[in-house]
């Protein structure tokens, strides 16, 4: 393998997966979930909602599972056990003394544990692996286009309320003061949140989709000041990080829900450690001149 | 009358409050608070920490619901007052998270998308306002910083510009003097006085008697209901002060002491 990456040049390792009708598939679902996950993923930063990631994303499994052997779009079964378990969640910690984050960690993995349960006792042809570790080389024609139009809705719905949600995210108390209905923003990001986890499984899986939501987010947060620029940033690295990762995985023939989140991870690390501003080596000259 | 309030809010009171309840899951935080302010009034609400001053600012937001009472703002209901951005928060320093990525310019701006439509984009009047705003509280030059890197005297004045730009008539502070620099407290003192000039009326929720003596107009004091309300100089009573605060007497009529030192014990 190795003799023949030496061997390839990097035109041709550009180029050789394109010529494939399933790459391309791959790297276009790849580069769009990115691009949704990572914009999602400015909130979820901000708003502190990466428990709340992780608790939704896990909990969609029923979901899905329940979706497919019913014949319904999957993306419909995630939606109802995503905004399920938030409901729930905020149930349990009313009615109890229990903490918040006992709480969540509590409602994800029985949520997540009856999606195991349920795929391995409801008969169809749904594959445990793809669901918990994502297969976008393996998707099928059905699934691009459920994906298209759910992450037109996402992105829609994140432009159009981009302001909104930004100030719900910064000062929800001056939100409501100045009349905008929070309550609903709080609902319409937890939605966005679940549709998200839907498109994002697609791509790298229920366990590892919690990263498309916030590592995107954190590592824009490092690099900027501005809100605008901040999910520009976020949107580029994650797609980019989707397109490198899906070829990655393509030439050294390794899982790629992985890959791609481990290149996420490295440029997070780049940023982490070399951020202008807020990197550990910081510029000093550039905060003089700032 | 300034002309920039809209014409039926010339003709009642800013706020009336009538016998407010309220009360958590049956405990009760607040019962019987009734208030009128009327318009160009600065009023001071005066108590110890969980005396209900929270609960009393958060019912006229309309952030809890009365169990009893009503509350008008410019003698319409709460929430048709703050869809008209008649009423504008200012919150304090501790509740907001400062290393958000906006700029002071962005904040002040967040005071005009009640204005604006659904996708808030700024018009020629929303930037205009905005740097009037941000002119009065003498912030204009820092506008392009980002809200972190701000003191917190200007972080303070950022939050005051928001206010103004958003225009309203009445303007409720929580703890406007808390943590801000002599000359931020200054200026913010010559603008309430500018505001109440221009027909403004202003609640300021506070535990430091010695702002309350230098700027109100009035004073309310409360303990889990109004014990004493009216003008300031009548209502500062050492009796009265000894109601609020449960027989510890801070004094704030005689002597520089800090009255804050006996109120945090």
């Amino acid at each position: 393998m190795s003799e023949f990456l030496i061997s390839i040049t990097p035109i041709d390792w550009l180029l050789d997966p394109l010529t494939h009708d399933f790459m391309r598939r791959a790297l276009m679902v790849s580069a769009l979930v990115g691009g949704v996950c990572g914009l999602l993923s400015c909130y979820m930063t901000l708003k502190g909602w990466a428990l709340m990631g992780d608790a939704v994303s896990h909990a969609v499994m029923p979901g899905v599972v329940v979706a497919y052997a019913l014949g319904l779009p999957f993306s419909l079964g995630a939606f109802v056990f995503g905004v399920g378990s938030v409901a729930l969640i905020g149930f349990v910690k009313q009615k109890s003394r229990i903490k918040e984050d006992t709480v969540i960690g509590l409602v994800f993995t029985g949520f997540f544990a009856l999606g195991l349960v349920l795929v391995s006792k409801i008969k169809s042809n749904i594959d445990l692996m793809q669901i918990l570790f994502g297969s976008p080389l393996g998707i099928s024609r059905s699934d691009v286009n459920q994906t298209l139009i759910i992450s037109f809705i996402v992105i829609s719905i994140l432009l159009i309320f981009r302001k909104d949600l930004m100030l719900y995210c910064f000062d929800a108390k001056h939100a409501r003061s100045i009349g905008i209905n929070t309550g609903i923003l709080h609902y319409l990001l937890l939605t966005l949140l679940s549709l998200s986890a839907v498109v994002g499984l697609q791509t790298v899986g229920i366990i590892l989709v919690v990263a498309m939501l916030i590592t995107p987010g954190a590592t824009a947060y490092l690099l900027t000041d501005r809100f605008d620029q901040m999910t520009l940033l976020a949107v580029i690295s994650s797609s980019f990080s989707s397109i490198l990762g899906v070829y990655i995985s393509y030439w050294s023939d390794i899982e790629t829900g992985g890959s791609i989140v481990l290149v996420q991870t490295l440029i997070f690390l780049i940023a982490f450690l070399f951020a202008p501003r807020y990197g550990i080596f910081k510029n000093q000259t550039f905060i003089n001149n700032n | 009358m300034n002309p920039i309030f809209k014409s039926h809010e010339k003709d009642f009171m800013r706020i009336e409050a009538e016998q407010v309840c309220v009360d958590y899951n049956g405990t009760v935080a607040l019962y019987d608070a009734s208030l009128n302010l009327k318009a160009g009034s600065i009023c001071g609400l005066v108590g110890m920490n969980g005396a209900g001053k929270s609960t009393f600012f958060k019912a006229l937001m309309g952030f809890v619901r009365p169990s009893r009472g009503k509350i008008r703002i410019n003698g319409i209901k709460v929430n048709h007052a703050q869809k008209e951005q008649s009423v504008a928060y200012v919150p304090q320093n501790e509740g907001i998270d400062y290393s958000f990525p906006v700029s002071v310019w962005d904040v002040v701006m967040m005071g005009r998308y009640g204005a604006m439509n659904i996708f808030r984009i700024p018009r020629e009047s929303d930037r205009r306002a905005v740097v009037h705003a941000l002119e009065r509280v003498d912030l204009l030059d820092l506008r392009e910083r980002p809200i972190g890197s701000l003191s917190g005297g200007q972080r303070k004045r950022a939050f005051l510009a928001r206010a103004i730009a958003q225009r309203a008539s009445v303007l409720l502070l929580d703890e406007p003097f808390s943590g801000v620099d002599v000359p931020t407290e200054k200026l913010m003192a010559e603008l309430f006085l500018q505001f109440r000039q221009e027909g403004h009326t202003i609640l300021i929720s506070t535990h430091d008697l010695n702002h309350v003596r230098d700027f109100c107009d009035f004073v309310v004091l409360i303990n889990k209901t109004v014990l004493a309300y009216g003008e300031t100089s009548e209502v500062f009573t050492s009796e009265n002060l000894n109601k609020t605060f449960g027989g510890i007497p801070p004094n704030p009529l005689s002597g520089p002491t800090s009255s804050k030192d006996f109120i945090n014990e």
